[in-house]
């Protein structure tokens, strides 16, 4: 039924007479069609927001139901392609529209005209349940696309054929409880889910092995597993955005969705121009080819701001079903807060702190729990993983705030950022002594079997010198320098070593921006190598001076630049040490 | 072109402006119910057909005519925030028109070197323009598809923005100023210096001719009559006026109108840049009187403030000025923005600069330590960033150890700093040789690489040799960011000075 607008305010719109309409049902507002959602209803009044500006929306104007939640596309054609907040396909808009986005535009998100080449992995009279493979399609050279039996539909596959078909054709049909009881349910490769309810799995189990990204101070002091939460708050310029692009190009999961929610244009224009040309360390192909890029800038309708984490975390979960594993970054977390903020003023709802709403934490701990390691649904006992890495941008960089502290008590990792070390140029601008893992015990088990036995014991000294040059560090602020024992001064000549030749990592050096956990192990064995026998050297009574002044000390710090390859190197330079020491 | 809003009806006769168009004869609504008054904001009741957004005017018994924008409907009752302010409006005197139409400014190519009033109106008594187009201010959010990423340097001549927070083409980097501080003149420096470097061109330093390749929109918010003279005085001087176009509200003008001038100056921009093929440079100043004028247009309404007093949505309506600069793919033209706002105290974390800095591509922070210490741009390095530097600089931009030299500069002064500091404390004395060495580093690097004269335009090979001169007082070993090669073709131990 036909509703009439009585109020605009904003992006909130309320209207009247949408009778059979229900609370979260899509409904488009005015003569421009805006998209639009209803979040409230209070007798008569439905309030909606709207995902579009809504200039020259005005009392009278009609609002027209659709009669189903907020709802994404899913099925080939996800990958490589970028969507705004509410899965508009940006690349379509733009080739028809031009540069600016033009409200009340329409188009499918997935091609309707594409024809892919659907290959049955299922035969005809097999029983199928909800999750099952019934076949795939190459989707990207990268990515092959597991087509699987819908929610809801069970029983005995009477038709599937090998085909070239487009997304709404018939691939099989499914004979069995499904959508009428007494016909076949047709199976298409395009299926729908509402944005705001989880995508279930059989089982949750717990997350086990790192998400390798590459990035020293991540893989060797703070880990992530696959499976697992991690966020990165931080004041602007400590290099969120460079971090989450970073994972996103090097983390080694099979499918990462970007969500930019409420961030610069210019960012999301870089990963587009950037992704095709990168390639991903594995298989050599562009890192576009494994990539969903969910796109709401700032200047973009808040209200699409607010979908956009949704959106995107729902198309993971396609993914994670087919048993992949899917990493999600959500550059940045407090935009998305903050539009729900903006949201919740407009209905005049009791504010929380800082205005936020009181829901506040349980709308990011439900965004954070749909992460995790599962047994996908289906007889087919695949396993996936969702990660979830979200960025927090604390007003004045201050952790107290609301957004932090809410995202605090749900994730696992806390990569803290330091504008201190930010503006010595230091990058990743990871604080070691704030950040923390809970994954640690985990990764410690894998690397200690698959890298190196001595992987947990390096890890723990590296902390424990860390630790240990803080303190003197106070203490040197009181007294100066020479007033240091030795053994105090080559600690804190090391962790200078661990923070320049280790924790620092160039992200615009070709060799220096990504390094595989044996490397990461490597080069830190050296350094302690170099500090235990220093050590020695100390108590054999060799000035501290001469061994400062080694001239090996340079060649470990050209280290990082050696690729895995020359393997041989590093053997030299542990050579090297034992020699001149 | 998307950046007219579909609903509004254009103006297609063109060069007969005093007319209206039959469509908007058709959607113009006159009434008289104005019901409250509070602050900047009046409720108009007993009005039908009207839509968010719409311009409206406020028509007076003087036979003043004042604009407005409606803010909320309800019903049949309109909100309309007055850009002129209230004072002499009463309930029953005055007659309200609502437009139809959001706010539009005309432009015209004949907008370059000519001066406008918050309003949009010709302020130096010239003649009107003839539009060429009306074009609604509010302009409509860029494709993200749509944009081509910076990385075109632009040589500026102040080493402290080239040669470690280079501006690129495309880019919108902030001064972050204090009161006191001598931002207009840096701003000035930069639109009078501004002038792009493509490779292989010839590199030259010194008076080069003014602003080749870029014209200048000037939007001034609530700033004094000598700081706008100061600016319409340099351009005059430089001969930058005839291609720039100025945007003037004054502190003593109304602050309602700060809401739309930066809007006008950018639609201004966008037609000179994507429909005429210009580079354009876009200074805003000052973005923090333009965020009290929010602030009191939001506590009128009684809305749930955020920090401060500022209202919660106060980042979306700053990204919705700020991300308006930028390149389009297939366009020639470019938007560079430099706001400048001052910080209260000078403290970066107050809501303007902070959410300011979440949503430029970096920020230019003027320290207060360093101008009483005389020194000129005061531009404290260590906070301030350019994001899209990375993208602008190196082999075939600038020169290959672009980037190395500069995180190398910057790891020396940070480091130099504190052992300074540890020195004020502890005396000379204490600390280690190495210590010493990047103690003179830092302070001859504030007065030889920092430091220089407001007509002094460097050139990038020269701010980098500058750079490697002050890295020869290092040790080479001390030089870890700098990779090997470039260690050995650039650098020379130095004599210590």
């Amino acid at each position: 039924m036909e509703g009439i607008i009585t109020r605009v305010a904003g992006p909130l719109v309320v209207a009247r007479g949408l009778k059979e309409t229900k609370i979260f049902d899509m409904v488009k507002v005015g003569h421009l069609k805006l998209m639009g959602e209803v979040i409230e209803i209070r007798g008569e009044n439905y309030s909606i927001q709207v995902y579009e500006e809504t200039e020259g929306i005005g009392p009278g104007q009609p609002v027209y139901p659709s009669g189903e939640p907020l709802s994404v596309e899913l099925g080939p054609g996800l990958i490589g392609a970028i969507f705004d907040g509410v899965q508009r396909p940006l690349d379509v808009i733009e080739a028809r529209m031009g540069a600016y986005i033009v409200r009340g535009v329409e188009y499918p998100s997935l091609p309707r005209d594409k024809k892919w080449h659907f290959q049955p992995t299922a035969k005809k009279g097999d029983r199928v349940v909800p999750g099952d493979v019934l076949g795939v399609v190459r989707e990207s050279p990268l990515v092959v696309q597991r087509i699987m039996v819908p929610l809801g539909i069970e029983g005995e596959l009477t038709y599937i054929e090998e085909k070239e078909a487009t997304l709404e054709e018939v691939i099989a049909r499914i004979n069995g409880r499904g959508v009428s009881q007494y016909a076949p349910t047709e199976i298409t490769m395009l299926q729908r889910w509402p944005v705001r309810q989880a995508r279930p799995p059989r089982q949750k189990l717990p997350p086990e092995d790192p998400l390798v990204t590459g990035q020293r101070i991540l893989d060797t002091l703070f880990p992530v597993v696959k499976g697992g939460t991690a966020c990165v708050p931080g004041p602007f310029g400590s290099g969120k955005t460079v971090i989450q692009q970073q994972l996103a190009k090097w983390a080694d999961a099979d499918i990462i969705i970007y969500v930019g929610c409420g961030e610069r244009g210019n960012e999301m224009a870089d990963v587009l121009l950037s992704f095709p040309e990168l390639k991903d360390p594995k298989s050599g192909r562009p890192l576009m080819e494994r990539t969903v890029l969910v796109a709401n800038t700032s200047n973009m309708p808040v209200a699409a701001r607010e979908a956009s984490i949704f959106t995107g975390i729902t198309i993971a979960e396609y993914y994670r079903d087919m048993g992949y594993h899917v990493a999600l970054m959500a550059d940045s977390t407090s935009r998305w807060a903050e539009a729900m903020r903006e949201i919740s003023g407009r209905l005049e709802e009791m504010p929380g702190e800082e205005g936020f709403p009181p829901y506040l934490g349980s709308r990011l701990a439900t965004f954070y729990e749909r992460s995790g390691s599962i047994l996908c649904l289906g007889s087919q006992g695949r396993k996936g993983t969702l990660s979830v890495i979200g960025s927090v941008s604390p007003p004045g960089g201050d952790l107290s705030e609301p957004v932090t502290q809410a995202t605090l008590r749900v994730v696992k990792v806390f990569w803290s950022l330091d504008d201190r070390l930010a503006s010595q140029r230091h990058f990743p601008a990871v604080n070691w002594l704030t950040s923390y893992s809970l994954y640690q015990p985990a990764v410690d088990a894998y690397a200690g079997k698959r890298i190196a036995p001595g992987w947990k014991e390096n890890r723990k000294e590296t902390h424990r010198i860390l630790q240990r040059e803080a303190e003197l560090e106070e203490l040197v602020r009181l007294v100066g320098v020479e007033a240091l024992s030795p053994e105090d001064r080559l600690i804190m000549e090391v962790a200078r070593m661990i923070r320049e030749d280790f924790l620092h990592q160039n992200a615009f050096h070709e060799v220096d921006t990504y390094t595989p956990l044996e490397k990461q192990y490597l080069l830190l064995e050296v350094i302690l190598k170099f500090y235990t026998q220093a050590q020695e050297a100390l108590k054999r009574g060799v000035e501290l001076a001469r061994i400062i002044d080694l001239p090996v000390r340079e060649e470990i710090a050209k280290l990082r630049y050696i690729p895995l390859t020359q393997k041989e190197v590093f053997q030299r330079v542990i050579d090297k040490i034992s020699e001149q020491l | 072109m998307g950046l007219l809003r579909g609903f509004a009806p254009r103006n297609d006769i063109s060069g007969r402006v005093f007319r209206l168009p039959l469509k908007e004869y058709l959607t113009v609504k006159d009434v008289f119910g104005v019901k409250d008054i509070f602050g900047p904001l009046m409720l108009v009741e007993a009005v039908e057909g009207v839509t968010y957004g719409e311009l409206t005017e406020v028509r007076l018994p003087t036979g003043d005519i004042r604009r407005g924008r409606v803010l909320e409907i309800s019903d049949s009752t309109v909100l309309v925030q007055v850009f002129e302010g209230t004072l002499g409006i009463g309930t029953d005197n005055v007659r309200v028109r609502f437009l139809g139409k959001g706010q539009e400014i005309p432009v015209s190519r004949d907008m370059l070197g000519r001066v406008f009033d918050g309003e949009g109106r010709v302020a130096d008594g010239g003649p009107p323009i003839i539009p060429e187009k009306r074009l609604n201010i509010n302009g409509s959010p860029i494709n993200p598809c749509a944009r081509d990423y910076p990385n075109e340097f632009i040589q500026t001549g102040i080493s402290t923005i080239d040669g470690l927070n280079t501006l690129v083409r495309g880019q919108k980097l902030p001064i972050f100023s204090g009161a006191g501080l001598p931002h207009a003149r840096l701003a000035a420096q930069i639109a009078r210096q501004a002038r792009l470097i493509a490779a292989g061109e010839e590199k030259v330093g010194g008076g080069a001719t003014a602003l080749s390749g870029f014209a200048v929109v000037f939007a001034a918010m609530g700033i004094t009559f000598e700081e706008a003279d100061y600016f319409i005085s340099e351009f005059r001087k430089t001969g930058a006026m005839e291609r720039a176009v100025l945007f003037i509200n004054l502190a003593e003008d109304p602050p309602i109108e700060r809401l739309a001038v930066p809007r006008m100056a950018l639609t201004a921009a966008e037609y000179l840049a994507f429909e005429l093929d210009m580079h354009v440079l876009v200074i805003l100043t000052d973005m923090t009187n333009y965020s009290e004028a929010l602030r009191e247009v939001s506590a009128a309404r009684r809305e749930v403030p955020g920090r401060r007093g500022y209202p919660g949505y106060l980042y979306t309506d700053l990204a919705t000025i700020y991300e308006r600069a930028g390149r389009l793919k297939g366009k020639k033209g470019s938007i560079t923005q430099i706001p400048i706002l001052t910080m209260p105290e000078d403290d970066k974390t107050h809501p303007v600069p902070d959410l300011t800095g979440y949503i430029t591509e970096g920020q230019l922070i003027l320290s207060r330590t360093l101008h009483n210490r005389g020194i000129s741009p005061p531009v404290d390095i260590l906070p301030s960033l350019s994001r899209l530097k990375d993208k602008g600089i190196g082999k075939g931009k600038t020169r290959e150890d672009h980037a190395d030299i500069s995180n190398q500069l910057y790891a020396a002064y940070a480091r130099g700093n504190s052992a300074k500091e540890l020195a004020v404390i502890l005396g000379e004395g204490a600390l280690s040789p190495t210590d010493r060495l990047y103690v003179e580093f830092s302070e001859r690097f504030d007065r030889e690489f920092v430091q220089q004269g407001e007509t002094e335009n460097r050139s990038v090979e020269e701010t980098l040799n500058i750079g490697w001169r002050l890295l020869g007082l290092l040790p080479r070993k001390e030089l870890k960011r700098i990779r090997p090669e470039y260690l050995e073709k650039y650098y020379k131990p130095g004599t210590r000075g």
